[in-house]
């Protein structure tokens, strides 16, 4: 039987480790994912994982010995938030350049400066574009059962990339809330075992990793690598279908709440998605017809799959907690954009800027873009493109 | 050699054949060409020692001369050439002269 239990999403994800098991994990603390490997390390110290754990001196590092492990034939896994993912940059693309399959759970924080340990989506969408695999999750239960399933998708022999599981600083980190446990063995069953490709530890069949690729070569394998990312939608989706059978609990790209029937919508990513559905919920009630897209898989963002569920609104207002300096526009804003760029009809778009830093998003967020979302409807004309919201001139 | 094409390289450009810088003939790069003068060499071989390639070549534990596919002309096997009575085995000349 499933546990249901009481926990914060920290301590959800460490718990998703445990029961993986895997082999290497290179990590250095920072804050707010710091308690996910402190208790990680706990279930290594205490037995209950067999994980090699290395402990480096910074996050460069702790990348750099999650790709050395998963070079040489290792399941492998981290997490890290905000800066110590900003050091990583240039690991980030070591490793999905390499296709090595390590998983790494990102707790979303501000980046600096200024200083900030709190909530928002800067660090991930910083590295967005780095070939990995991005998915993101709305509360505990998700931050489970994204990182189970981040491996089987991760590791699966199409892809061999790495994913990141994110999940909001503090607001979800930090808060306990109801989830399930999966039974061990279940898990550990679905995950399966690891399979290698041209492990470095393999003396039979001799390999070299990380070769000068010239420009007589190096386009082929970016080619290649592009190739790999529009499979991932496919893998996602069989792996969610098998989590199902398991769980009980049915995910896909991403996730609409009564959107089918819409006329405007909210398009909102991780837990500001939850507060947003209340609200809509009282929106219907007065009778108007709102809705919801949360996006998922974020990379590869399913431009199709996304515009074809968004097409037939009249107005959508796309919510980033984070912003893109001098791209005009926040980064969810431009996805959705693009996703709907080939539509001969296009719903009207327009974006705000939220919760940066922590910033609460309080329902009466979502009611205000709500109602304006509503007028745009009505009567086709937006009187601001872009703006912040809940920040004090 | 034919170029391969996108779908025929191997995934994170993990190299699975042994030894196959063999294919990659590097001596293209060479601005200048080491040339040798047996009569200087004692073949103590600390050329083919300190050589960063594969490119001095030695038969029966002697110098022969040099495999000028590979070799990038760094210069290192004349720069180590300790030569006899102060007269270099190996000297570096310019390409192409």
């Amino acid at each position: 039987m499933a546990r249901v239990v009481a926990v914060t999403g920290n301590e959800a994800v460490a718990e998703a480790l445990r029961q993986v098991n895997p082999d290497v994990s290179s990590a250095y603390p920072i804050t707010p994912a710091t308690d996910i490997m402190q208790r990680f390390t706990s279930f290594v110290s205490n037995g209950k994982v067999k994980t090699e754990m290395i402990l480096v001196e910074s996050e460069h590092s702790a990348m750099s010995g999650c790709i050395g492990a998963s070079a040489a034939g290792g399941r492998v896994m981290t997490a890290t938030s905000s800066q110590g993912l900003a050091l990583m940059w240039e690991e980030l693309f070591i490793a999905s350049g390499t296709r090595l399959p390590i998983v790494m759970a990102l707790v979303n924080r501000a980046l600096s400066a200024p200083l900030n340990i709190h909530g928002d989506h800067s660090d991930g969408m910083g590295a967005r574009d780095c070939g990995w695999i991005q998915l993101w999750s709305e509360n505990a239960q998700e931050s489970y059962d994204n990182t189970i399933q981040a491996f089987r998708i991760a590791e699966h022999m199409d892809l061999r990339l790495p994913a990141m599981v994110c999940l909001d600083g503090f607001i979800i980190s930090h808060s306990i809330e109801r989830i399930e446990y999966m039974e061990d063995d279940k898990v550990k069953n679905f995950v399966g075992e690891f399979k290698n490709l041209n492990p470095l530890l393999d003396l039979e069949h001799p390999v070299s990793y990380g070769p000068l690729i010239l420009p007589d070569y190096y386009m082929e394998y970016r080619r290649a690598h592009a190739e790999v990312m529009s499979k991932v939608v496919g893998v996602v989706l069989d792996v969610a279908k098998d989590f199902e059978k398991i769980s009980g609990r049915k995910y896909g790209l991403f996730e609409t709440y009564r959107l089918d029937d819409a006329e405007v919508a909210l398009v909102i990513l991780n837990s500001a998605a939850g507060t947003s559905k209340d609200v809509i919920d009282a929106f219907r009630e007065k009778g108007i017809k709102a809705g919801l897209l949360k996006p998922r898989l974020y990379r590869p963002f399913p431009y199709e799959e996304i515009g074809n569920a968004l097409k037939h609104l009249k107005a959508i207002c796309v919510l980033d907690r984070a912003d893109a300096f001098g791209g005009s526009y926040g980064p969810l804003f431009m996805d959705i954009a693009s996703s709907l760029y080939t539509c001969k009809e296009k719903p009207v778009l327009i974006n705000k800027i939220y919760g940066l830093g922590g910033r609460d998003y309080m329902p009466e967020h979502a009611e205000l873009v709500l109602n304006e979302l509503a007028e745009v409807a009505k009567t086709g004309k937006v009187k601001t493109f872009k703006e912040y919201i809940g920040v004090r001139e | 050699m034919k170029l391969k094409g996108w779908k025929e390289v191997t995934p994170g450009a993990v190299c699975t054949e042994a030894g196959s810088a063999l294919k990659f003939k590097t001596g293209s790069w060479r601005a200048s060409r080491p040339k040798f003068i047996e009569e200087n060499c004692i073949q103590c071989l600390f050329c083919w020692i300190y050589c960063p390639d594969m490119a001095v070549k030695v038969k029966d534990g002697k110098v022969t001369g040099f495999d000028y596919d590979y070799c990038k002309g760094c210069g290192i096997c004349a720069l180590e050439c300790p030569g006899k009575k102060g007269n270099k085995a190996i000297v570096m000349e310019e390409e192409g002269k």
